[in-house]
């Protein structure tokens, strides 16, 4: 079967600038990664800050434009000005991703007016999300965190996408809120067939939403396979050491956590351990 | 004796003419060198709470309408403003949630150090000479496990990691050895190998240092790892307390069941 997001050597390098602008050398913030998302399933894509997973996910909505690398939507490629509007996002914080000076109805009417779409669908989109019909004339200070992110949602969804792009999209809000926001997340990606790449830095959240995972570090994914497998024996010390680094709050899942060696009385950094396993492989 | 007992705490905020009622008889205590948590999701209270042990309420809009906060046995709501300015940041410190925002970033962090170190001994009414001090900060900076105290003394905040500065913050709240530490989410805005690095180094530094801790934070994973007892905050009022593990494994209230299910697991399955 065709994968619903298909990405094959993706890279992108950064410059780096002096103060006075003079290139001083390069990031390479995303670094040949390549990864396939079958239809109708979750993908996750786990990292810290700077692993390059926002990037990633800026290059598949057009935003960032990669040096190298291809991404492919249902088999076709989406680089050089292909129609996108089968793939949407759902951004981290809702109350800077809705405009404030407009109501929910006009936000999603925008989405519809820019693709052509009926805008009767409104009342539709805000059912789908469970909100009351009533919310498309309130503006965003009026909802709740939780509420602004059903509507960016719904806004998403307002285009017909196949695939949503979801980046951290529950990591503002409080864990009560977030089960339901995930729970509505899971019940649309079946009823409407959806596929979802999400990404997180959250590993317990990861666990219960993702069917397959990647373990992005520093711009190369390190780790990928099944969610479960990885959770449950990982094989890169990076993977290692992030699962062992995760707040839990039972004794099951303290067992199954990795157990790492300290330095000096202190949990590695993850440059300790891989300085560690390159210093351990030149001596083998 | 408690070292810090807060009895029946309630605390009220108007705005445009409105009171609403924000602490609704807030009871807790916290014995000599033992961690303790206060947990709730945003709204709940927790931050108020804290924000009245340490005096820090802007009042008004802020009014307490009634209770005590006991500290060593004295009601810190009737202590004259010097004395309790003389205990904050002495007998009681604070380590903040955001290091950027606590730490001036046009001055180096040993000056930062220093000129706390200062006001807390003229406070405390010590005299310690400017090579004393400087020693105290490089001694606390050690404390916290900088591999190199002296560099981090002489470098701006921008320098360092988010997970170094927030170092320098706990490092700020153990300079003028305090009884009680009060921590406000450390490490939330960090990534979670740094974050679970300061964990370690504060539950390292409460044994050490025999230090009462009160650990506010929204993350049960936190509240497990680093208190044994727990207070959960829903609504200005304490919902269940109770000995942290037997709180999360056989929650007596319905309110504490469903926030313990809504949290994912790392195993899976659950929900």
């Amino acid at each position: 079967m065709t994968p619903a997001l298909e990405i094959s050597g993706l890279t992108k390098i950064f410059p780096v600038r002096s103060a006075f602008g003079r290139l001083i050398g390069e990031v390479r913030a995303v670094d040949d990664v390549s990864l396939q998302v079958a239809p109708g399933t979750v993908y996750g894509l786990a990292g810290e800050s700077g692993s390059g997973k926002s990037t990633i996910a800026r290059m598949i909505m057009g935003l960032t434009a990669p040096d190298l690398g291809d991404i492919r939507l249902n088999g076709q490629s989406i680089l050089g000005g292909a129609d996108r509007s089968a793939v949407q996002m759902v951004w981290q914080n809702p109350g800077a991703s809705l405009n404030p000076r407009r109501t929910v109805g006009q936000s999603i009417r925008v989405a519809l007016d820019a693709h052509g779409k009926d805008r009767a669908r409104i009342p539709d989109l805000l059912e789908m999300v469970q909100l009351p019909t009533a919310f498309a004339d309130r503006y965003p200070h009026e909802l709740s965190g939780g509420q602004k992110q059903r509507v960016a949602i719904a806004r998403a969804l307002a285009v017909e996408p196949r695939l949503l792009v979801l980046d951290e999209p529950t990591s503002a809000l409080d864990v009560s809120v977030q089960a339901r926001v995930i729970e509505l997340l899971q019940d649309l990606g079946r009823r409407l067939g959806l596929t979802y790449l999400f990404i997180s830095h959250d590993l317990s959240l990861m666990r219960n939403f993702a069917g397959t995972v990647g373990v992005l570090y520093r711009g190369r994914i390190v780790e990928t396979g099944p969610t479960a497998r990885v959770f449950e024996n990982p094989r890169h010390d990076y993977t290692r050491l992030l699962l062992a680094s995760v707040p839990v709050i039972s004794a099951e899942e303290e067992a199954m956590r990795p157990q790492v060696l300290l330095i000096n009385g202190e949990l590695p950094t993850a440059e300790d351990l891989l300085a560690l396993r390159d210093k351990q492989r030149s001596q083998a | 004796m408690s070292l810090l007992s807060v009895e029946n705490l309630r605390v009220s905020f108007t705005t445009y003419g409105r009171r609403t009622e924000v602490l609704r008889g807030v009871s807790l205590s916290i014995p000599e060198g033992a961690q303790r948590a206060l947990v709730g999701e945003s709204g709940s209270g927790k931050s108020v709470t804290m924000k009245a042990i340490m005096g820090l309420l802007p009042m008004p809009p802020a009014r307490i309408e009634g209770g005590r906060i006991l500290f060593e046995g004295r009601d810190l709501l009737t202590l004259p403003e010097r004395d309790r300015i003389a205990l904050r940041g002495t007998a009681m410190s604070m380590v903040f949630q955001d290091p950027m925002s606590s730490l001036n970033p046009v001055w180096t962090v040993g000056d930062q150090l220093r000129t706390i170190l200062k006001y807390a001994d003229r406070r405390l009414g010590r005299d310690r000479s400017s090579r004393g001090r400087q020693a105290r900060v490089l001694e606390v900076l050690a404390q916290v496990r900088m591999r190199e105290p002296e560099r981090v003394a002489a470098s701006f905040p921008i320098m360092l990691s988010g997970g170094m500065r927030q170092r320098v913050l706990i490092a700020m709240a153990l300079l003028s050895q305090p009884r009680l530490l009060i921590a406000d989410e450390p490490g939330t805005a960090l990534d979670v190998i740094t974050q679970a690095q300061i964990l370690k180094l504060l539950q390292d530094l409460v044994t050490e240092q025999k230090l009462a801790l009160l650990m506010i934070t929204h993350n049960l994973g936190v509240v497990r790892q680093t208190a044994s007892y727990t207070y959960l905050m829903n609504q200005g009022r304490i919902v269940e307390e109770g000995e942290t593990q037997s709180l999360f494994e056989a929650p007596r209230e319905q309110y504490t069941r469903d926030l313990i299910a809504a949290v994912p697991r790392l195993t899976g399955g659950a929900r």
